[in-house]
């Protein structure tokens, strides 16, 4: 019967509801969101769910702050593409569904391979030996374009051999769906890692690596095995990406993508498993939309970033799970109007610093000469004096209200969240 | 004859030019009960870091249950039997008392680093796990993170994680450093209950604690043993009453005033 104790029957039923939702919402998504830009959207969101939560078994759960994760995902969409075009050429029999398992088995050898070296420290040490490796194979990129096909990359085409049950993958919905199955597989199978020995013993280096070698752990080992298996998922995601792409660059590699990882997966949450597939999400939102939407993009990222690490640093996700609480001991409904204010207010503040940035691009790319610019429907002039102090008021006016929202805010929340851990603790005394 | 459960010949130890430990030799028979004592800064600490693996000797031997220990690294002589906990609370803070405890307890049931079975399977060490925090009194706190803990808390879960593979000899590093006097009481009673049967080695400051929980008394001055043997014989050596107890009695005096 003791066995019993430890199957806790609502919670079966709820990770029931919470993996059927998920296969639904990846199985519905591309018939609501139909046109073809949501679909490119979608596959592209499948691929970078894989890597965000394959980047995070490292950042999240094991400590591990790596600044060259692309070099896994990036090596495995080189090895998918030569696969690709050796199935191409009929040198390799194996059907295209399975390219990015070489992608995925790419990414272990190099993470076998590389990992050992990276592995040895932990800490400060870590991010500096991942740095320089993702420096050496960006490098090693230019050098060999036998293999990374130089500045034009490496293309390939998905479209070989006959197609099987009519699936060709030449529409991308088609591709869309293949992604999807390898992220429902991947992101299972990546949350059952963390439910096994190998798994809680990586966050117990996480939290203590010293200890962990005093009940019999070699803590360097745990990181290297681990480091193994988050190589592998990268890769998977990269020989998709391959796929999706039909051309991998030597960019796949790069310190850009191994910082927009990082970047996203703990914008997203690290400190819960499923914060980097909000990372994830947002991620291709911003290099695909908002990139198109200013030419600022960048800058208000980084903004974004800085904010997130001050004011919240367990990303979206501990931010949701917060609130949850809140909500689960009914005291939301008190918080809501500083959230309306808080949102009011924010909005005004941004339009008046986004309104000065983008005049300032404005100024800078176009020059004076062309004065005029769209800006949320106002037409700004860079060359009048009045647009530049009125956007500064507003900036000014509006951040100054923000911080006086924000502290009022600041002393509710405090104040709720005492009262909810004064609860708890009196549940946990009276049972 | 079985061997000793721990044997030190001739343990020396440099800090640069430093010699910390200056030929400490001892043989713990197994089921002993060791009080380890001394001034400040005698090298008690260190003793332990170089029984345990922190660090290596500069010379010598230890041996564990007749084995050679000494110079392998931290996990190698935990698996070989040895367990220990620390003066300042080691545990992993964002983990739960249960998790802490299970973590404790994998390697000895066998489950290396597979990622191949839940954890959520392994009833043997499920069931240990469980039984762990029943004896350290922790079970209501089951899903507490440890971090969230209280400090006597705290330290109860030190010693649940260091009996928790089973090991046959445990070192206790001031297991009661920084705790109330009546929190001290029951602690030590904590300590004798999950300790039974196993041979145990404590460093203490507490006299009155000393006494009563050991069998032999090892008395450290800068980085020697000046004397082992048991409570009643420690008492009357004169060297040991001149080298450190007369310095405490002297100490409590003058605190008392």
């Amino acid at each position: 019967m003791a066995a019993n104790v430890y199957r806790y029957r609502p919670l079966d039923l709820a990770r029931w509801v919470i993996w059927s939702s998920f296969a639904l919402v990846l199985l519905i998504a591309p018939l609501v969101l139909s046109s073809s830009l949501s679909i490119t959207l979608l596959s592209q969101i499948g691929i970078a769910i894989i890597a965000c939560l394959s980047y995070n078994m490292l950042l999240g759960q094991g400590g591990m702050l790596s600044f060259g994760h692309a070099v896994y995902s990036g090596l495995g969409s080189f090895l998918a593409i030569h696969a690709l075009n050796a199935v191409s050429a009929g040198k390799l029999p194996i059907p295209v569904s399975l390219i990015p398992l070489v992608g995925g088995l790419a990414g272990l050898l190099f993470a076998v391979l590389l990992g050992y070296v990276t592995t040895k420290k932990a800490g400060t040490t870590f991010a500096m030996i991942t740095l320089g490796v993702g420096e050496l194979v960006f490098a090693m990129s230019l050098m060999i374009p036998e293999f990374f096909g130089g500045e034009g990359g490496v293309s390939g085409n998905r479209m070989v051999g006959e197609p099987f049950l009519g699936i060709s993958f030449g529409p991308p919905r088609q591709v869309y769906y293949l992604i999807a199955v390898y992220t429902f597989i991947c992101v299972a199978a990546m949350y059952a890692f963390t439910r096994t020995p190998l798994g809680r013993m990586l966050n117990a280096v996480r939290d203590n690596p010293e200890r962990v070698e005093f009940v019999g752990y070699d803590a360097q080992r745990v990181r290297y095995l681990s480091f193994i298996v988050a190589g592998f998922f990268a890769g998977i995601s990269g020989g998709l990406a391959a796929l999706n792409f039909e051309i991998v660059t030597a960019e796949v590699v790069g310190a850009a993508r191994s910082g927009a990882y990082l970047l996203f997966t703990f914008l997203g949450g690290a400190t819960f498993f499923f914060g980097p597939i909000i990372g994830a999400v947002l991620m291709v939102l911003a290099f695909v939309l908002f990139s198109e939407l200013t030419k600022a993009w960048l800058l208000y990222l980084g903004l974004i970033f800085m904010f997130m690490v001050m004011y919240a640093p367990g990303g979206i996700a501990s931010l949701l799970m917060m609130n949850l609480r809140v909500a689960k001991f009914g005291r939301l409904k008190e918080l809501l109007p500083h959230y309306a204010l808080l949102a009011v207010l924010g909005i005004v503040a941004l339009a008046g610093v986004s309104a000065l940035i983008e005049m300032v691009y404005h100024l800078q790319l176009e020059g004076a000469g062309s004065g005029a610019l769209r800006f949320m429907g106002l037409n700004l002039d860079v060359s009048q004096p009045m647009h530049w102090a009125a956007a500064a008021v507003v900036a000014l006016a509006g951040g100054a209200a923000f911080e006086w929202a924000r502290r009022r805010f600041a002393r509710q929340w405090g104040a709720v969240q005492a009262d909810i851990e004064a609860r708890i603790k009196h549940q946990e005394m009276h049972g | 004859m079985s061997p000793p459960a721990l044997e030190l010949r001739d343990v020396r130890k440099s800090f640069g030019k430093t010699e910390i430990i200056r030929g400490v030799s001892m043989t713990v028979q197994p089921g002993e009960r060791v009080g380890v004592i001394g001034p400040n800064g005698a090298g008690k600490s260190t003793l332990f870091n170089l029984i345990s693996g922190r660090f290596a000797p500069s010379s010598g031997e230890i041996l564990l249950n007749g084995q050679r220990i000494d110079g392998k690294k931290p996990y190698e002589i935990n698996r070989a039997g040895l367990s220990r906990s620390f003066q300042i609370t080691n545990i992993f803070p964002k983990l739960s008392v249960f998790e802490n405890l299970r973590c404790g307890v994998l390697w000895s049931l066998g489950y290396r680093y597979t990622f191949l079975k839940f954890l959520a399977d392994l009833h043997d060490a499920n069931e240990r796990a469980e039984q762990l925090m029943r004896m350290i009194h922790l079970q209501a706190k089951r899903d507490t993170l440890a971090m969230n803990l209280t400090y006597a808390e705290q330290r109860a879960l030190e010693i649940g994680i260091t009996i928790a593979g089973g090991a046959g000899v445990i070192l206790l590093d001031e297991p009661t450093a920084g705790m109330s006097r009546s929190e001290t009481r029951h602690f030590i009673e904590l300590i004798k209950e999950v300790t039974v049967g196993k041979t145990l080695l404590t460093v203490e400051h507490d006299m009155g604690v000393v006494f009563g929980l050991a069998d032999k008394i090892a008395v450290v001055v800068y980085g020697e043993v000046l004397a082992f043997d048991t409570p009643e014989a420690v008492r009357a050596n004169a060297r040991v009453q001149e080298a450190y107890l007369g310095s405490v009695v002297a100490e409590e005096q003058a605190g008392a005033h």
